[in-house]
């Protein structure tokens, strides 16, 4: 069916430009001799071709053109008196007896153009009449074609300032009316376009309405070029005349069209002055209006106009832009009952934008801003509908943005109340967008209050929010989460170490509430936070007179010891256990030995009951060897206790091999190289003694189990211990025990059941290079080293 | 000439935030041939960073590392020179010179880079030579105090090492460089 409506409607159009040419060349010909009478009986049937109801605007819009272009020749020469002998005044009699109406009104209109330029009558009485007489052409199509020939031919003709036509009797005032009559008769037409035909769709007269609008349109275009339409009478006449049609013709395609209009024809200066009527018209508009489109557009080009002329900016304040907007946005979305949450913050983001760069010192107008979204969002659930998410996560992010600061968007009070409407997860994205902007910016948080604001603003990745469990979230995201918290709490710093503690009690409160698989992200940098706050304080451990100071070693070690205890009920003893070597010699550093030696017995005691698996055990050990191997501050018997716990865990590891090297490893607890350091050269030598045993009986069980005794690398390890001791100056490592080693290395080396290991052997080889090159050191060196013979 | 870089104890995110702007501006892709990283990295992150300065990377085991594949130490060959990384908490005591000769007696190589004291190091005994790149994020350690952030980088070229260390000094790198030679060596398989 509609098929076949187009290709009927192809067909007229083609005679209907049939027609026009057809009479156009008669025309033509009556106009070359000069015969007046023939062309206007001929322009009269070329136009009535226009009289057709059949046409879409489109089509009807192409047989327009084709007419328009003949009436251009016709103005021509009509203008010629000589060649045709008609004064324009009688011309514009004679025209009036053409048979049909519309015809009769386009010559008209042409020869009524003329006679304005002619200037022998008034200007304004003609436009007056042309205006009046078209009112006759009440069809939609043909009566806003008509009108906008109208607009055309007397474009150039306007009373204006500046040009010749202005006389006592015309003024600019007589234009614009002019124009804005036109105007309201296009749009009356306009709204009044009635469904055409059978088989109509609404999209369809909506699509052919839009293809018609900018026939009305063109009449606010020309109301702002005319010259002496300043501001006073823009904002007493034009634009009351403008919204009075708009509003009364409860048209929403025509109401959004032309607000729309509004804002993109007249210049910035004029709607900044005239806000409270351009914003007062909109709540009167129809409720299915897209207003908040207009809004925003508004918005937009005042923040543009302010952004490009900064002197204009104290304008803003005098008009009360913001206030204006803020309660004009406030309106509409109250009369606009069914509009969607979206709808409404998309309006608030257009404010705020607004207002980032209008007013961007008025941090109270920002947090007013962000307060009405709140009330707006109160008393609903939680958005979940991800259009107005977005929309909610672009409204706290442009403050982010436009300050580059997290610490001025922590200062608005409302900031946190938005956050809270975001379902969970975007309440994480925007706490990840929170975080790296104080990371891209460098960002230093430095109050305890601060912190806390901080934290329950991101609280979404501190801990599990009502309803969600950790269980739920991805691996490598939750990693990915957990890992920029750490990050962002090397961000909170305070010089002073009051604050800073106080920081730290903040941070604790709320990292303690993460849960079990938090936990271990979380805690380390929290520790090493505060270790390095303890290095700071050495030396300052008194309080100072008259000042209760909490910020003491002592105290930090209690907190610290409180937090990594909680590491270890959360199945991270590792981890906890060199958390708490690491605490162990901060507290040698500040000189607390029981401070110390506690955290060691905690580390014991993760060792023992937590550390299962055998490799982990070899790492564990050798921290625990490394750090006491490091401590000056116990006394004997404290030492004594450690040393042999330390001792006696290494001759229990799994492997054999193993064994053998931490017992090695553990003979430097008995031998400081610091001048008050512990130097027991028998102990050392009962170590090393018994680590020997222990690759002995290593050797033993390979040749049992394997039948080959394995290599001779633990031998050769040894061996260079013994010569670690022996230049140190431990009596009891001497150069025969050294002989002894290196015969007993030789020796199995050369036995049946040795695999051949190219590794131990290149090892023995490079420690006999050693001793070599130590004996031709000359000096003391050579001189013990002399002894030895190779 | 064969650029090495040796880097190591970053302890992201436990105990450092990033990299120093100044150095990671320092650091792009395709100018270095290997890197050698002592460890403590310590997350996946970090690896893939540094995987993307160059694909040719050395990593040995941290005590504080999220990944427990890497190995306690390692070897490789590169132009003339065997080098040797450990991450250095196994060598008790910690950052005690004659045992970091030990080691690399063990492992007999002629260049033996190890961590875990955060302050760099470079010097020469008979066996060879033991840097230490020291922490490039300067984090904290129960060891050094005041680590400034540093990083080195060798220039291996025939029997020559130029090591250049680059450290951060009160918001400042300042680049020092030590030349080693070592005497010809059995020919030995060269990868570069």
């Amino acid at each position: 069916m509609i098929g076949n409506g187009i290709d009927d409607e192809d067909k007229w159009l083609a005679e209907g430009i049939a027609g026009i040419q057809h009479n156009a060349f008669y025309m033509h010909r009556a106009m070359d001799s000069n015969n007046l009478r023939e062309a206007l009986k001929y322009s009269a049937q070329l136009l009535s071709e226009l009289r057709t109801s059949r046409l879409s605007p489109h089509k009807y819009y192409e047989l327009y053109m084709r007419a328009f272009d003949e009436l251009r020749r016709l103005e021509m020469f009509f203008k010629e008196e000589d060649r045709h002998g008609c004064s324009i005044v009688d011309l514009y009699e004679l025209v009036q007896h053409a048979g049909n109406l519309l015809p009769r009104l386009y010559l008209l209109c042409t020869v009524g153009s003329i006679y304005v330029k002619s200037k022998e009558a008034s200007a304004n009485d003609v436009l007056k009449d042309l205006v009046e007489m078209c009112r006759g052409v009440q069809h939609p199509i043909r009566g806003l074609f008509l009108r906008s020939y109208l607009a055309q031919v007397t474009r150039d003709k306007l009373p204006n300032i500046t040009s010749e036509y202005e006389g006592d009797a015309d003024t600019v005032m007589d234009a614009v009316d002019f124009v804005l009559q036109n105007f309201g008769e296009m749009n009356k037409l306009w709204v009044r376009m009635q469904p055409q035909g059978p088989g109509w769709v609404k999209e369809k007269q909506d699509k052919e309405r839009k293809e018609l609008r900018d026939l009305v349109g063109k009449n606010l275009h020309v109301l702002s070029q005319i010259e002496g339409v300043d501001l006073e009478m823009y904002k007493d006449t034009v634009l009351p005349r403008v919204l009075e049609q708009i509003v009364n013709c409860k048209d929403e395609l025509a109401q959004y069209y032309l607000m729309d209009c509004i804002i993109q024809v007249f210049p910035d200066e004029y709607h900044l002055q005239t806000l409270e009527a351009l914003l007062g018209a909109c709540p009167q508009l129809q409720p299915n209006v897209d207003i908040k489109t207009v809004l925003s557009q508004l918005m937009e080009r005042l923040s543009n106009y302010a952004a490009s002329s900064p002197e204009v900016l104290p304008e803003f304040l005098q008009v009360e832009a913001f206030a204006r907007l803020s309660s004009a946005i406030g309106k509409v979305i109250e009369a606009q009952v069914d509009m969607p949450i979206v709808g409404a913050i998309t309006l608030y983001v257009s404010l705020l934008t607004f207002t980032l760069r209008v007013h961007p010192d008025r941090l109270d107008y920002v947090d007013q801003v962000l307060g009405e979204c709140v009330k707006k969002l109160s008393g609903k659930a939680k958005l979940e509908e991800s259009r107005a998410t977005k929309q909610v996560v672009a409204l706290l992010s442009a403050p982010l943005e436009k300050y580059n600061d997290i610490v001025t968007a922590l200062t608005l009070s409302n900031y946190p109340r938005v956050m809270d409407y975001l379902d969970n997860g975007t309440n994480k994205v925007m706490a990840m967008v929170i975080i790296q902007s104080i990371m891209k910016t460098n960002t230093c948080i430095s109050t305890a209050e601060k912190v806390d604001v901080l934290f329950e603003l991101i609280k979404g990745l501190i801990k599990d929010l009502d309803g969600t469990s950790v269980d739920e979230l991805d691996e490598e995201d939750f990693k990915e989460e957990q890992n920029s918290v750490a990050r962002l709490i090397h961000m909170l710093h305070n010089e002073d170490p009051e604050e800073m503690l106080k920081i730290i009690y903040t941070l604790k409160k709320h990292i303690m509430a993460g849960g079990p698989k938090r936990l271990p992200f979380t805690i380390p940098p929290v520790v090493f936070s505060t270790l390095k706050l303890v290095r700071r304080l050495h030396g300052q451990d008194g309080e100072v007179v008259g000042e209760e100071v909490s910020a003491t070693p002592k105290k930090i070690f209690q907190l610290l010891s409180q937090v990594i205890d909680v590491l270890s009920s959360v199945q991270s003893p590792e981890l906890a256990l060199r958390l708490y070597l690491q605490c162990a010699e901060a507290a040698n550093d500040a000189d607390l030995e029981p401070v110390a030696y506690e955290f060691f017995t905690q580390a014991f005691m993760l060792y023992e009951e937590e550390v299962a698996d055998s490799k982990a055990q070899v790492t564990a050990i050798h921290l625990i060897i490394g750090t006491l191997q490091r401590m000056n501050i116990f006394g004997v018997e404290n030492r004594d206790t450690l040393t042999h716990k330390a001792t006696g865990y290494s001759a229990k590891l799994l492997k054999k091999p193993d064994q053998c090297r931490a017992v090695y490893a553990c003979s430097h607890l008995f031998w400081i190289d610091d001048q008050d350091g512990v130097k027991d050269g028998e102990r050392v030598m009962l170590c090393l003694k018994r680590s020997l045993r222990i690759a002995n009986a290593a050797q033993q069980m390979a040749a049992v189990t394997r039948g080959s005794s394995g290599s001779v690398i633990l031998f050769v390890e040894i061996l260079n211990k013994y010569i670690y001791f022996f230049e140190k100056g431990n009596p009891q490592v001497t150069s025969t025990a050294i002989e002894s080693l290196i015969e007993l290395i030789r020796t199995e080396k050369q036995s049946d059941h040795i695999t051949p290991d190219p590794a131990s052997d290149a090892f023995f080889a490079s420690t006999l290079r050693y001793i070599q090159f130590q004996k031709q050191k000359g000096g003391t060196m050579g001189e013990k080293y002399a002894a030895i013979n190779l | 000439m064969v650029l090495v870089l040796a880097i190591g104890d970053l302890h992201i995110p436990h105990r450092a935030l990033d990299l120093p702007p100044k150095f990671k501006s320092m650091l792009v892709p395709g100018k270095i041939q290997h890197i050698i990283c002592t460890g403590n990295l310590c997350i996946k992150e970090v690896h893939d960073y540094l995987k993307s300065l160059c694909p040719s990377l050395h990593i040995t085991q941290g005590e504080y590392d999220e990944d427990a594949r890497y190995p306690e130490t390692k070897t490789l060959v590169i132009g003339q020179f065997k080098l040797g990384l450990c991450h250095g908490h196994q060598i008790v005591p910690w950052g005690d010179l004659d045992s970091l000769a030990m080691l690399q007696r063990q492992l007999d190589v002629d260049i033996l880079v190890s961590g875990h004291t955060h302050q760099f190091k470079a010097y020469k005994h008979e066996g060879g030579v033991v840097i230490n790149p020291g922490s490039a994020t300067g984090a904290y350690s129960s060891i050094t105090y005041d680590v400034n952030p540093s990083f080195v980088l060798m220039d291996i070229d025939g029997l020559r090492v130029v090591v250049y260390v680059y450290e951060l000094i009160d918001g400042e790198v300042k680049v020092d460089k030590i030349d080693f030679k070592k005497t010809a060596t059995v020919a030995t398989p060269s990868t570069h």
